[in-house]
């Protein structure tokens, strides 16, 4: 097959490289090829994302009415009822207070030791960095629940390899069993947070540390005042994605309730929309999902919104 | 762990030349060795206590595997008494008619061919969204993009719901299905589409007579392949470790992914006692595919992450 040489006058007689803000009056081009391109996922993303969460919301505006006390079962719109009795469940709030309390704490230690890390690793004070990095990557490697299980052995009085310390201090009691989960968390991601960082340092040219040290900036010097703002994105970015983490929180703590009677089928607020699927109340645990949902939402929403206005400030 | 430094060290402290990687090689002028010394050493140190804390849990998980149910208690955690591994081994995959085994090949078929399906399917949508134009095409990107901060646990129940209604609850596809959808996908392909394929190569396809979807599983797929990996990896991961949609979609056990299969036998160690070394032998090599998969594509990983992920 001989390929046609292609001046560059033909070249744009076939087909105009396309400019933003040029007006679509022309047709579409290859409209099969976009369809069959984008159809399978487009299909599936509505069925398995959208429509779900379609069917939650509906799900949740229905209440169960029966005719007397075993009479049959319907679902009737029932308006904003469950939504109510959201707002009046005692132990999903209560929940939702522990995994704020959990995540005010945790999320800034193991980013705090992420950044840490991170700038170890991009000074040249350390030596083995491929050592260090993927020694501290491995435990990622490790799915939540069998972190959890780990732990729970380790954290254990009777089984754990350091009894010295287990039997002494209770790590699974109603104390201390909501940072014992956050130890398995921070465990398990500090070592991706430090590599999302650590490639964002990377980025930084080394033009900027020339000048900063030939003004005799020392090593701290330099991370505090040059570094550290200028991982403000990654940082972002993995606050972000710990915090909505954190309001889910669920396999972790599920994992420990076979440890430790102290972590209740309440614990955390996924943990309750799981108990309370399981009764089955599956309106009430549609409710709870679209009001944690929100939550999450509204959350994330606000810290990005405070980070920028920092930022402008 | 022992710490060697030499305080007088020259590697590593030659002058940066301008131009050269980002890593910084030069210390601030007028400092004397001494004044290197203690920050090094503090660094190796602080780095060495969290090795130790990251690889410790693992070391004992290995121990305990090739111990077998009498050492256990008895002998020092840390290291071995009789190395029984392979008999544990044999012993967990005979287990009720190897239960286990069937949990690994459930794993790999909803992980690693779900990973597959995603990856394609993501990356044919990311690149139509990046080398066409069509109306909508911003609409669609940004309830996708919307997509990537719905957390997989928000979406558990409504799955169950919406599952439930049409009676596929407790089935290979209800966990198979929602995993080969990846809006982080679709962004990573975009980003990386219209970074790494340029029009050009698309054009002279095109002249050569090729087709669209050909010269996208001929020219395109290969400039995407650093993403794609990454795409892959992220996807593997994140069904490998999903939790909440097993939990709340199978009831039968021979559908169990190994993660959830570990958890179900961990719940009832109480009532059957046994179950403890299967279950510690269990997670031991429930955790190798992982660790394959992302050592042998590490490098793609990297590449992948610093061009798409942080832009």
């Amino acid at each position: 097959m001989t390929a046609p040489v292609s001046t560059p006058a033909s070249r744009t007689a076939v087909h105009a490289p396309p400019i933003e803000g040029r007006p679509k009056r022309r047709r579409i081009q290859h409209p099969a090829a976009i369809a069959t391109f984008v159809a399978p996922f487009g299909i599936l993303f509505l069925l398995f994302y959208l429509v779900p969460i379609g069917v939650a919301i509906y799900q949740s505006l229905l209440v169960v009415e029966r005719e007397g006390t075993f009479g049959e079962a319907t679902q009737v719109f029932g308006g904003l009822s469950q939504y109510a009795l959201v707002f009046q469940n005692g132990p999903f709030w209560q929940s939702v207070g522990r995994v704020l309390l959990f995540g005010i704490v945790q999320v800034p230690v193991m980013l705090g030791l992420a950044l840490l890390f991170a700038l170890l690793l991009d000074s040249p004070l350390l030596r083995g960095k491929k050592f260090f990095r993927l020694a501290f990557f491995v435990p990622y490697a490790v799915p939540g629940v069998i972190a959890a299980i780990m732990w729970g052995f380790l954290f254990s009085p009777n089984l754990s390899p350091f009894q010295g310390i287990t039997r002494h201090v209770d790590f699974l009691s109603a104390d201390l069993v909501l940072w014992s989960i956050a130890n398995v968390v921070t465990w398990v991601f500090v070592g991706y947070n430090m590599l999302i960082i650590y490639s964002s340092l990377l980025a930084i040219p080394s033009e900027i540390y020339e000048a900063a040290r030939l003004d005799g900036a020392g090593q701290a010097r330099i991370a505090w005042s040059i570094k550290i703002p200028l991982v403000r994105p990654a940082l972002i970015l993995t606050a972000i994605f710990s915090i909505i983490g954190t309001l889910q929180l669920l396999a972790e703590p599920q994992v420990f309730r076979s440890f430790s009677s102290a972590v209740t089928s309440s614990f955390t607020p996924n943990m309750t929309i799981y108990a309370t699927s399981a009764i089955p109340n599956v309106n009430l645990a549609a409710a709870l999902s679209v009001v944690l949902a929100l939550a999450t939402f509204v959350l994330s929403f606000t810290f990005l919104r405070f980070t920028r206005r920092k930022a402008e400030s | 762990m022992s710490t060697t430094i030499e305080s007088r060290d020259v590697r590593g402290t030659t002058p940066a030349a301008p131009g050269s990687a980002g890593v910084v090689k030069s210390k601030g002028s007028g400092r004397g060795p001494r004044e290197r010394f203690l920050p090094q050493v503090a660094s190796m140190l602080v780095m060495g206590v969290f090795t130790l804390y990251f690889l410790i849990p693992i070391w004992w998980l290995f121990v305990a595997s090739t111990k077998s149910g009498s050492d256990f208690l008895g002998t020092n955690p840390l290291w071995f008494a009789d190395f029984a591994l392979f008999d544990n081994i044999a012993a967990l995959f005979a287990y009720r008619d190897g239960v286990y085994l069937t949990w690994m090949l459930n794993s790999l078929l909803y992980a690693g061919l779900g990973a597959l399906v995603a990856t394609l399917l993501a990356a044919m949508c990311g690149y139509a969204l990046a080398k066409y134009r069509f109306p909508g095409r911003e609409a669609i990107f940004n309830v996708v993009l919307g997509g990537v901060l719905v957390p997989a646990t928000a979406l558990a129940l409504p799955l169950f719901l919406l599952f439930s209604r049409v009676q596929l609850t407790d089935t290979f596809w209800a966990v198979f299905l929602p995993s080969i959808v990846s809006p982080f996908g679709v962004y990573l392909a975009r980003v990386f589409t219209e970074a790494s394929v340029p029009d050009e190569l698309l054009e002279a396809s095109r002249l050569d007579g090729a087709g669209e979807v050909r010269t996208f599983f001929t020219v395109s797929i290969r400039l995407m392949f650093p993403a794609l990996v990454t795409v892959f990896l992220f996807q593997f991961v994140a069904i490998w470790n999903n939790f909440f949609l097993p939990l709340i979609m199978l009831r039968s056990e021979e559908l169990f992914p190994v993660t959830f299969g570990l958890y179900a036998w961990n719940s009832s160690i109480n009532q059957l006692p046994e179950l403890r070394g299967f279950v510690l032998i269990g997670a031991l090599l429930s955790i190798i595919p992982l660790i394959i998969t992302f050592l042998l594509l590490q490098r793609y990983w990297r590449t992948g992450l610093g061009t798409g992920a942080l832009k």
